[in-house]
């Protein structure tokens, strides 16, 4: 299990350019951060108001007035900004960000994305996720492959409520990667150690196969 | 007009049952806390919260929980309160779930005089429910409406006694638009200054969206989540 967190996570930090604003998403996607090499320089988003969020504070530096949209306490980097949530979100839908990497609960062959509600549990609310992937300019949604019973995420059509209807760019899993193009859902790397067989029995979804991965 | 007032009484005492108010912070952070409590003890029920979470069982919004004078809370973001969730399914509270960038467009819209915009956002979601559709561009948006609300609750790092406020770091958040918002704004700060004293340059909120300004003490200023460094 852990292992797949590692591939998804190590495979999700290379999507991360030089010179990017970047919108991390509240869980998993959060552990990138850690992980983005030293000579990548980007500015990462928190829909709380901060562009460029540091590391996280030595224990006397805590301030309770300075957190991210996890509302862990963090720091601001040399260069970071300050503002308003209407302001930070302008910034999300107007389509300054990026990229946004968010975590997913299922993810359709259309590129439709549900990670905010599961009927008959408690509802928590979306908070800013379906601004973010209408806004940014590229999203990218990770999780895993099966759910713990075994079964695909990776769907025909979603079964939980949407967050958004053909936002998806990219989907990296733990068994695969996938692009969202004109002409449908495309395999474009398989994990490692993961056959195709593998991964069309493990998914709902239809997918192209391109030549080079048959 | 004299906007600076030393007693939150005086001015929560006239909140009436039934009001809307919108409310600043961003779970615990930059949460107008005195006004909170004042509310609290001041009991006024039946009210219409519009604040991005609804804080935490002891603390935040979640004191008014407590004491069951929330009628309708409209926010992006419940998850970190188990009376809020009680209370949901009981029936006892209304619950309006609000993307929050909506949320924000939609404060900072109504503080504009701007009744409704269209944005992408919620499109093919329950969200998008009953909202008027429309096309720019051949994409597809929603209508949503602009808030107004007869209260906003503020919370701010410095003000003058114009009502000119500064705020700090990330407890800016919804504050400025919240400020806007209101019919009536009151605006809490930790330390009150002399008019002049903060430069032009530097205000965020002009003083004209403010009717009244409270230096409060002791704020608590809680953190959700205390996260530090790793280092050895």
């Amino acid at each position: 299990m852990s292992n797949g967190r590692d591939k998804i996570l190590s495979r999700a930090v290379k999507e991360i350019e030089d010179g990017m604003c970047v919108n991390l998403g509240i869980g998993m996607p959060t552990l990138i951060a850690d992980m983005i090499p030293a000579d990548v320089n980007v500015m990462l988003q928190s829909e709380n108001g901060l562009l460029g969020i540091g590391s996280y504070p030595d224990a006397d530096d805590v301030d309770p007035d300075l957190i991210n949209a996890g509302k862990e306490t963090v720091t601001a980097k040399s260069g970071a900004s300050f503002f308003d949530s209407a302001e930070s979100f302008a910034m999300i839908r107007g389509g300054h960000i990026d990229l946004a990497i968010l975590g997913g609960m299922e993810v359709s062959e259309s590129g439709d994305l549900a990670n905010w509600m599961i009927p008959g549990k408690m509802i928590k609310g979306m908070g800013g996720a379906m601004d973010l992937v209408q806004g940014a300019k590229k999203i990218v949604v990770i999780m895993d492959h099966v759910n713990k019973h075994g079964e695909s995420k990776v769907k025909k059509n979603c079964t939980l409520p949407l967050t958004g209807e053909a936002v998806v760019h990219i989907l990296i899993t733990d068994m695969a990667v996938f692009e969202f193009t004109e002409q449908g859902m495309k395999l474009i790397e398989l994990q490692d150690g993961v056959t195709l067989e593998e991964l069309r029995n493990a998914t709902e979804a239809t997918f192209i196969v391109p030549e080079q991965l048959q | 007009m004299r906007k600076v007032i030393t007693s939150l009484e005086e001015v929560v005492k006239q909140i009436q049952d039934g009001s809307s108010i919108v409310v600043g912070g961003f779970g615990l952070c930059g949460i107008p806390e005195h006004l909170i409590m004042k509310l609290q003890e001041q009991g006024t029920k039946d009210l219409t919260i519009y604040s991005n979470n609804c804080g935490v069982d002891e603390w935040g919004l979640g004191l008014l929980l407590q004491n069951k004078q929330i009628k309708k809370m409209v926010a992006s973001y419940v998850g970190e309160n188990k009376l809020f969730e009680k209370q949901f399914l009981n029936g006892e509270l209304e619950v309006e779930l609000v993307p929050q960038g909506t949320l924000a467009e939609r404060l900072r819209a109504g503080g504009a005089g701007i009744p409704a915009f269209y944005t992408s956002t919620g499109v093919g979601t329950e969200v998008a429910t009953g909202k008027e559709h429309k096309e720019f561009n051949g994409k597809t948006f929603i209508m949503e409406e602009g808030i107004v609300a007869d209260y906003a609750f503020v919370k701010a790092w410095k003000a003058d006694p114009f009502g000119n406020l500064v705020y700090r770091k990330t407890a800016r958040n919804f504050n400025p638009v919240v400020a806007t918002a209101g019919k009536i704004t009151i605006a809490e700060v930790e330390e009150l200054v002399g008019i002049g004293e903060i430069e032009p340059d530097e205000i965020h909120t002009p003083g004209v969206y403010v009717q009244h300004v409270f230096a409060g003490k002791d704020y608590e200023k809680r953190i959700e989540r205390l996260t530090t460094s790793k280092k050895a």
